[in-house]
């Protein structure tokens, strides 16, 4: 009996180490997807939705495009080309005004059943209707007498410039000259929705209903839905209907929404993932170190800044924003603490032939004269601000900041961390006076950096705006020459730039890391990837 | 007994009902919203649409009674977040992996952390014992963020033993490393309650004349002390369990696992309230349940209690 209490008392203590050592990987997770030939993918956060006119963000962009093709594909390595995607061709008037899209005559949702114009009329319809409120119907803009239609002006949508010539034939008539409308249908505002499937689980405005849950979900991507369980995994496998069927590397791609970016390497790094969505700035040198051979630093359509409130006295004079642009010197805060980021020199990172004017220096003198001619000469009498971040992350930088315009100007500054609800709430009500802040470019153009600083734009948040700014953008939107346009938005960012409504910092480098036997992946200033290029050579 | 436990559900009913009340207005104190916090700003007449949509845009006394009654129907609505996914769904995919890990947690905890205390007042002011509560001392004084990753380090990436993330419910593999770590802070108090107990009913007439009468050691230890020893710390598992399964974020966030925790955090961050509503009630309704069979159970293993009522 004693013995038996003994024996019990052992097992009881040996049990989790049995556990333990019972449970032994033998095959990495990688290894097994290398046979299964599918792609492990750190994607960050768990998305939103995956009906795309519901969402506006970059992770959902990233499982989204696997599921759903728009009329133009992603190129798998150049960022300027078109390839075909939805559309197999299509033509545009001398103006650019007006844009013929001949769609995949075998082009097939994932049920099968075939993918026409009338998708894309009724998407773009649905997206557009004020009763379905999508949160990014904004960038159907382009779209002639869509704002119009989206803010309730108008309420017949056969005014709005989208038209079904044919089954297979799409007409967009747009409101101003956009040549560079092939690279934004890339994006999945434009992508199609399937009319039959949404109609069959309610109304076209029903803002949610069954038809996006796991078992409904119908795309016209290469890839169609297989698994998907919140904070824990999204898996895509191929899509046989899918015109270009033959065509796709992968078997499926599993996306894992790993929130903490040391959690993601250290999975990366135990053979769990092919990819990760981050590295942390910190991290970088120790990967350099002991394992360079995976990693990936390239250049992504992003900028950090800090956004100043130009309604608050002090900030309200150009000659202040100027100082305090003046003092931050952009290279040492890229080498030392946003590792891999590249200083800013003007607002828009350079894309494809536009590159903006220099206007960002270094030059704690020519601040210091320009803040005392301000009224505050040695810094003295200038109010204490508050600059305000929202990641802890952000604070090494913010603290740098911090620092050189006490050195330089003799000013204070204090920094503020909130959460962030109420950090982009102090923002949309001016509540603020200075915010660390970024932007991500949605298309490779200039506009998508520079057209939220018009006067009543959501995102502008800084109080400030301009009459001449505003009439050389709209004079450059009317312009479909490239040459001219971008003349006249140089010149708009010059003059954005003197005002400094916002102190751009660094654009964005993205910091990650990449399996070897991952093929076909490419650096892209969008980081979209073309998910049917990719292919698994271990 | 029975008045007992009707008087306790009564109780246990009011205080979910504060809990709720205090929860809900709570977050309507909430700077920013659900529509408020997207990175790109969604229009302003867009968002009254979609505030409209949920029954945001109506007075608050409305919205306090709908979820209300949502509540008490066991359906709290639709996510805000996780926009048009019904917060059942989401608490019926997160809420067994976050027992799952609860229950395994606990299963180490008082494997490892009763046996430890035991030996320690068995061996009493010996090295054994010294070892045995330096050990506890370390596993209470070391939080989960630092043991986590160096445990996900040193059995995921270092020796490819164990999965460094993820969570499979169908291998016990990936259960290991955030169990133990959520379990070994809990296994370490019980092991100092178990001590305390122990010593207690060590110095105890019957022991000495059981000692007397020659009984050995591992009977005297196992069938006649440690059922009186182990009541301090059977009155702290159920608490215990409760926060473990409420408390398990932080190993949520270390080994990405899809868990109730995370759903959580994430809810309030961007003030999705039927969501925040929903975890906070069953919480609740687990805290008080555990509370109550822990009491139960105390009533079982301590004779002089019942007596006593």
């Amino acid at each position: 009996m004693v013995r038996g209490d003994m024996l019990r008392c052992l097992l009881m203590i040996s049990a989790p180490v049995c556990l333990l050592l019972s449970s032994c990987q033998r095959e990495t997770q990688v290894e097994r997807a290398n046979r299964e030939g599918i792609l492990l993918v750190g994607n960050s956060a768990e998305p939103k939705a995956l009906d795309h006119q519901l969402v506006t963000g970059v992770i959902e962009s990233k499982i989204i495009t696997s599921l759903f093709e728009g009329l133009v594909a992603d190129h798998p390595s150049k960022d300027d080309a078109a390839p075909p995607g939805a559309a197999a061709s299509w033509e545009h008037n001398e103006q650019m005004t007006e844009w013929l899209f001949r769609l995949q005559p075998d082009g097939k949702w994932s049920d099968g059943v075939a993918v026409t114009a009338h998708d894309f009329v009724f998407a773009y319809h649905r997206l557009l209707h004020p009763d379905f409120a999508g949160p990014y119907a904004e960038m159907l803009y382009f779209i002639e007498n869509a704002e119009d239609f989206n803010k309730a002006g108008i309420t017949d949508f056969s005014q709005v410039g989208v038209e079904a010539v044919d089954d297979f034939t799409l007409r967009l008539k747009l409101r101003e000259p956009v040549p560079y409308l092939p690279s934004l249908t890339r994006h999945y505002t434009w992508f199609p929705v399937p009319q039959h499937v949404i109609l069959q689980h309610g109304k076209m405005t029903d803002r949610f209903t069954k038809w996006s849950n796991l078992e409904h979900l119908v795309g016209n991507g290469p890839f169609k839905i297989k698994h998907w369980r919140f904070h824990d995994f999204i898996e895509v496998t191929r899509n046989p209907h899918h015109w270009n069927a033959a065509g796709v590397g992968l078997n499926g791609i599993r996306f894992f929404p790993i929130e903490n970016p040391y959690t993601e390497t250290r999975a990366f790094l135990s053979g769990q993932l092919h990819t990760t969505y981050q590295l942390p700035s910190d991290l970088i040198r120790s990967v350099k170190k002991n394992h360079a051979h995976y990693l990936r630093q390239e250049p992504y359509v992003g900028t950090t800044f800090i956004r100043l409130n130009t309604t608050r006295p002090g900030l309200s004079d150009p000659r202040v924003r100027q100082a305090l642009s003046l003092t931050l010197d952009r290279e040492q805060i890229c080498e030392h603490i946003m590792e891999g980021f590249m200083p800013a020199f003007s607002l828009t990172p350079k894309m494809g032939s536009y590159e903006p004017e220099a206007k960002l220096g270094y030059d704690p003198e020519k601040a210091r004269a320009l803040l005392a001619e301000a009224g505050f000469p040695n810094g003295d009498g200038f109010p204490v601000f508050s600059l305000m971040i929202a990641r802890p992350a952000a604070r090494a930088g913010a603290e740098a900041i911090q620092a050189m315009w006490r050195k330089h100007l003799n000013i204070r500054v204090n920094i503020q961390n909130r959460d962030w609800g109420s950090y982009i709430s102090a923002q949309q009500s001016l509540n603020f006076d200075m915010a660390s802040a970024g932007w991500i470019g949605d298309y490779l153009d200039p506009t998508t950096f520079l057209n939220m600083w018009t006067a009543g734009n959501g995102n502008n948040n800084t109080g400030w705006s301009d009459p001449r700014y505003e009439a050389l953008l709209r004079e450059a939107a009317l312009k479909a020459e490239p040459a001219e346009r971008f003349a006249l938005f140089r010149e708009a960012e010059a003059l954005l730039m003197d005002a400094q409504p916002v102190l751009p910092m660094s654009h964005f480098t993205r910091n990650y890391l990449l399996r070897p036997e991952v093929k076909g992946w490419h650096p892209l200033l969008l980081d979209n990837h073309a998910w049917e290029a990719i292919r698994l050579e271990p | 007994m029975l008045a007992n436990i009707l008087r306790r559900f009564i109780q246990g009913i009011f205080v979910l009902f504060v809990l709720f009340t205090i929860t809900f207005f709570l977050i309507k104190a909430l700077p920013g919203g659900p529509f408020k916090s997207s990175e790109k700003v969604i229009p302003e007449h867009i968002r009254e649409k979609i505030e409209a949509y949920y029954g945001l845009d109506q007075p608050v006394g409305v919205q306090y009674a709908r979820q209300l009654k949502n509540i008490v129907r066991g359906d709290p609505g639709l996510s805000l977040r996780l926009e048009g996914r019904e917060v059942t769904e989401i608490i019926s995919q997160a809420f067994p992996v976050s027992l799952r890990l609860g229950l395994v947690a606990m299963f180490i905890a008082i494997c490892m952390g009763i046996p430890l205390g035991v030996i320690a007042a068995w061996k009493k002011n010996t090295l054994m014992d010294y070892s045995a509560m330096a050990l506890a001392m370390i596993g209470i004084c070391i939080p989960a963020f630092v043991i986590g990753p160096l445990l996900a380090d040193q059995f995921g990436r270092r020796m490819n033993l164990l999965p460094a993330m993820g969570w499979d419910p169908t291998a016990p593999s990936s259960w290991v490393l955030p169990a133990l770590t959520l379990g070994l802070a809990t296994a370490a108090y019980l092991s100092r309650l178990t001590r305390a107990g122990m010593l207690e009913i060590l110095s105890q007439d019957y022991i000495r004349t059981a000692k007397a009468k020659g009984v050995g050691n591992a009977r005297m230890l196992i069938r006649h002390s440690l059922r009186g020893g182990i009541i301090p710390a059977v009155a702290f598992i159920g608490p215990a369990f409760a926060a473990i399964i409420s408390g398990s974020v932080v190993i949520e966030s270390i080994f990405a696992m899809p868990g109730l925790g995370l759903h959580f955090i994430k809810a309030i961050e961007v003030g999705d309230s039927p969501v925040i509503l929903g975890i906070v009630m069953l919480y609740g309704t687990l805290i008080i349940l555990a509370n109550f069979l822990t009491d139960l159970l105390g009533l079982w293993l301590n004779p002089r209690l019942r007596a006593s009522r």
